[in-house]
């Protein structure tokens, strides 16, 4: 079976990480209910006439998606598979608005067009004139994961060499007010700011200068605290690692009570590097790539950002990492990363 | 031969069952006709195609507490994954790794369009705000039926079910999973009848597929479901199996965000996709459930797609729409159930409210109920944003 | 007659996001689809939508939109003829 490797990581948030050489030096601190993206410059990487009728999310996910290219020298890839949890947010609130407002009188079809799902892996298309494999997923907290998984099994089966993968994720207006009403209802629900934003990623069979590998992937729709770990201990044996290989364990802590997944789990090792993102990033069904994102560049760079670090001393030398993130108990993701 | 499929269950405007569904296919009769569940000003001016069990109804049938949060799409998807596992013999979902693969494009949007005013306040309608995304109806289901690893949901317009079943299959025939249930549910909503009326596409008379003067698509709602399962379950359990899906393939226009390229690309890549991996020429294909959503675009470029695909020499095909109408998510799927159904059966269904072929192509559906040999249908389904995907199923 | 082109402009500049566009870069005559200022189906569909809410004209037939979006000129022509508010 093929060897799968993460050939470029690219992601645009609420910090600046995607027009920055550096890697997390200047953090912005997340307060607030809601946080937007950072966005950047569009214009340097979708045309005018295209940019027009865009969404942030659309906008953000193009422009993230062609860096992710460019960075890995691939022009036309063998897939496009994206993830989202709420899809295109905006101008579905946007479309549904100017229903219930103008009592469906003179509406107009971009908000609607715009609002499915699959708009950002049809625009990348579009835009490559790509007519590859193209694929959308929406599972909550694993819809990135998923497409990640379509990817990697692509890969395995020789039926690509080079996959654009991404998560996108837009905050909206209204929805998000009502969630995080009902997050922040008895005070012990999740701490960090909702956010935005998207990450991209060539992952490839090919190895080459910049490769982090991705070992193995699994996933879980529900498992209860004692069975994740029996299942961790079986997926890490089952990649031939044992614990004390582990460098670094990068977890989705985000302050609510579910973090006990974690605390859980990093029990399980010995003096290990423990760090988090979701304070640097918001929470969002597909915050995860972000923390993939930090992963591969750690790896990469050899270098770790203070701004992660949860417990545990830093090491000079980092080869293998293990995410883990989670939402509410469900939707349970680990990823195993080498260099 | 392909992956096995050992289970089906649907409801949809022509049924509430397989054997519903198979009644009204043989006995031409759409379930097209008027609105009654949705209150718009547009119910006037289109026909849908309906489920024509309210949500109280469903409701009961499932016999869930009469407080709940599911959506429409998740009370229709429910009902058709619990009939796919029953049809299958599947009492308990743990004895094999199990996966579920759903697909929507409406997810919770029934719901959230009703209550979004009043989330604010209202407590009964606050347990709609979690329910709004694609993911919940899913997830809800496979709680219900117990599958609790590989569980996902896949939003790709109107091709969505085609691609959760070819997932399913490629999980299987890679060993990840020893079975899958695999397919789709879209519930209709003022906001998707809204979105196709701005596109000026659904017609206000039953649709006509490739006909000359088609004017646009009448939507529908379903859901539908198939069991996959690996060869070495059904030889342990002795599964009978209903048909092989042997054939799959996915490939995007690049074209326009909703129009179709004019020599129709995509759908010709997909179709080619799907031949190759069915190992299967063009001439082997017995019967076509073609995507044809009555719209003037759309049918055309499928057309041109055939037209390249066949060499000029088309199999018989019809498009199935004009009985349950266009269920977006799920079309594909409840397509795959009426593929198999043609297998089964040894007919083929008629495309209804065909009168004249259209002038560029000349093409002529089939507008009766045949009795055919067939051993393989192919079956499309091609959405906004270029998505195209088809199917091949063969006989058992 | 040229109020109502101004106003044209103006509207589809704002209806359709052209935000690189101002209303001196369109000419009366210039093609507003395929090679002219690039406008496609969608768009077609959107002043089908402006027609009816600003001037009261429905088009039931997108096909109709094809003659009458030619150019400025032409959409003002056939508004004169044709509104009702």
């Amino acid at each position: 079976m093929k060897k799968v490797y993460i050939n470029s990581a690219v992601t645009i948030s609420a910090q600046d990480t995607f027009d920055s050489d550096g890697f997390l030096n200047e953090i912005k601190g997340l307060s607030g209910k809601t946080v937007a993206a950072r966005y950047p410059n569009y214009k340097n990487y979708i045309a005018p006439a295209n940019l027009r009728r865009m969404a942030e999310g659309v906008k953000m996910g193009v422009t993230a998606a062609s860096k992710a290219l460019i960075d890995s020298e691939i022009t036309q890839p063998d897939a496009i598979i994206t993830g989202t949890g709420m899809g295109c947010i905006d101008d579905t609130e946007k479309f549904l608005n100017a229903i219930i407002s103008n009592d469906e009188q003179f509406l107009t079809p971009t908000a609607f067009i715009q609002s499915t799902h699959n708009t950002v892996g049809a625009q990348i298309a579009l835009g490559l004139k790509c007519k590859a494999y193209n694929n959308t997923y929406s599972q909550a907290a694993l819809s990135f994961e998923w497409a990640l998984m379509d990817a990697q099994l692509l890969l395995q089966q020789e039926e690509a060499e080079n996959v654009l993968v991404g998560g996108y994720e837009e905050l909206g207006k209204e929805i998000i007010s009502y969630r995080r009403m009902m997050e922040d209802a008895d005070g012990l629900g999740i701490q960090v700011p909702y956010s935005e934003g998207t990450s991209f990623f060539v992952v490839s069979s090919e190895k080459i200068e910049n490769s982090v590998e991705l070992i193995d992937m699994e996933v879980y729709s529900s498992i209860s605290a004692e069975s994740i770990q029996d299942s961790l201990k079986q997926f890490l044996a089952k990649n031939d690692v044992d614990l004390s290989e582990i460098d670094v364990f990068i977890s989705g802590r985000n302050g609510d009570v579910f973090d006990s997944y974690y605390d859980l789990t990093a029990e399980r090792f010995e003096n290990i590097t423990q760090l988090h993102y979701k304070h640097l990033s918001g929470e969002f069904y597909t915050a995860s790539p972000f923390g993939l994102w930090a992963a591969y560049e750690i790896l990469y760079r050899q270098e770790i950002p203070e701004a992660m670090i949860f417990k545990g001393e830093i090491k000079s030398d980092n080869h293998i990492i293990l995410l883990y993130n989670q939402f509410k108990g469900r939707d349970h993701s680990f990823i195993l990363l080498k260099r | 031969m392909g992956v096995a499929i050992t289970g089906m269950g649907i409801i949809s405007a022509i049924g509430h069952s397989v054997e519903e569904n198979k009644t009204s296919l043989l006995a031409s009769k759409t379930g097209i006709g008027d609105l009654r569940h949705i209150q718009t000003n547009h119910s006037q001016a289109i026909k849908v195609g309906e489920v024509s069990l309210s949500n109280a109804e469903l409701t009961r049938q499932l016999q869930l507490p009469e407080v709940h949060n599911y959506t429409r799409t998740g009370l229709l998807g429910l009902l058709a994954a619990t009939a796919a596992l029953e049809n299958a013999n599947i009492p308990d979902c743990s004895t094999y790794r199990t996966g579920f693969i759903s697909s929507t494009t409406v997810g919770g949007m029934d719901m959230t369009e009703k209550h979004i005013k009043q989330f604010d306040k209202d407590i009964t309608a606050q347990k709609y705000i979690e329910t709004h995304h694609a993911g919940d109806s899913t997830r809800k289901i496979a709680d219900a039926l117990r599958i609790h690893g590989l569980v996902t949901t896949i939003s790709t317009a109107c091709s969505s079910a085609a691609n959760a079943t070819m997932l399913g299959a490629r999980l299987i025939k890679a060993g990840k999973l020893d079975r899958v249930v695999v397919g789709g549910t879209d519930s209709l909503s003022k906001f998707t009848i809204n979105g196709f009326k701005t596109l000026m596409i659904q017609s206000d008379s039953l649709c006509a597929p490739f006909d000359a003067h088609r004017n646009g698509l009448n939507l529908g709602e379903a859901a539908a479901y198939l069991v996959l399962e690996s060869d070495a379950v059904v030889q342990k359990e002795k599964k009978e199996v209903l048909a092989y899906l042997s054939g799959y393939g996915n490939a995007n226009d690049a074209f326009h965000q909703t129009a179709s390229s004019e020599n129709g690309e995509g759908a010709f890549l997909a179709m080619q996709k799907a031949l190759k991996t069915a190992k299967l020429n063009p001439n082997q294909i017995d019967y076509i459930i073609a995507h044809g959503t009555a719209t003037p675009n759309k049918d055309l470029s499928e057309s041109r797609a055939l037209d390249r695909i066949f060499d000029k020499q088309i199999p018989d095909f019809s498009s199935t729409k004009s009985f349950a109408g266009h269920t977006v998510a799920a079309a594909e799927v409840v397509e795959a159930v009426f593929s198999i159904l043609a297998l089964q059966e040894q007919y083929i269904f008629p495309n209804l409210n065909f009168k004249t072929p259209m002038p560029e192509t000349g093409l002529k559906p089939i507008t009766s109920v045949v009795k055919k040999e067939i051993q393989h249908v192919l079956s499309n389904s091609f959405g906004f944003g270029g998505n195209c995907s088809t199917l091949i199923f063969s006989r058992a | 007659m040229a109020d109502l082109r101004q106003e044209l402009k103006e509207k589809i500049i704002e209806q359709l996001n052209l935000e690189e566009f101002t209303v001196a870069d369109i000419a009366d005559d210039d093609a507003l689809f395929g090679d002219g200022l690039g406008l496609d189906s969608i768009d077609a569909l959107e002043l089908i939508v402006m027609m009816d809410k600003d001037y009261g004209i429905q088009l039931t037939d997108p096909k109709e939109g094809k003659e009458i979006f030619k150019s400025i000129a032409v959409l003002a022509d056939y508004i004169t003829d044709n509104r009702a508010k």
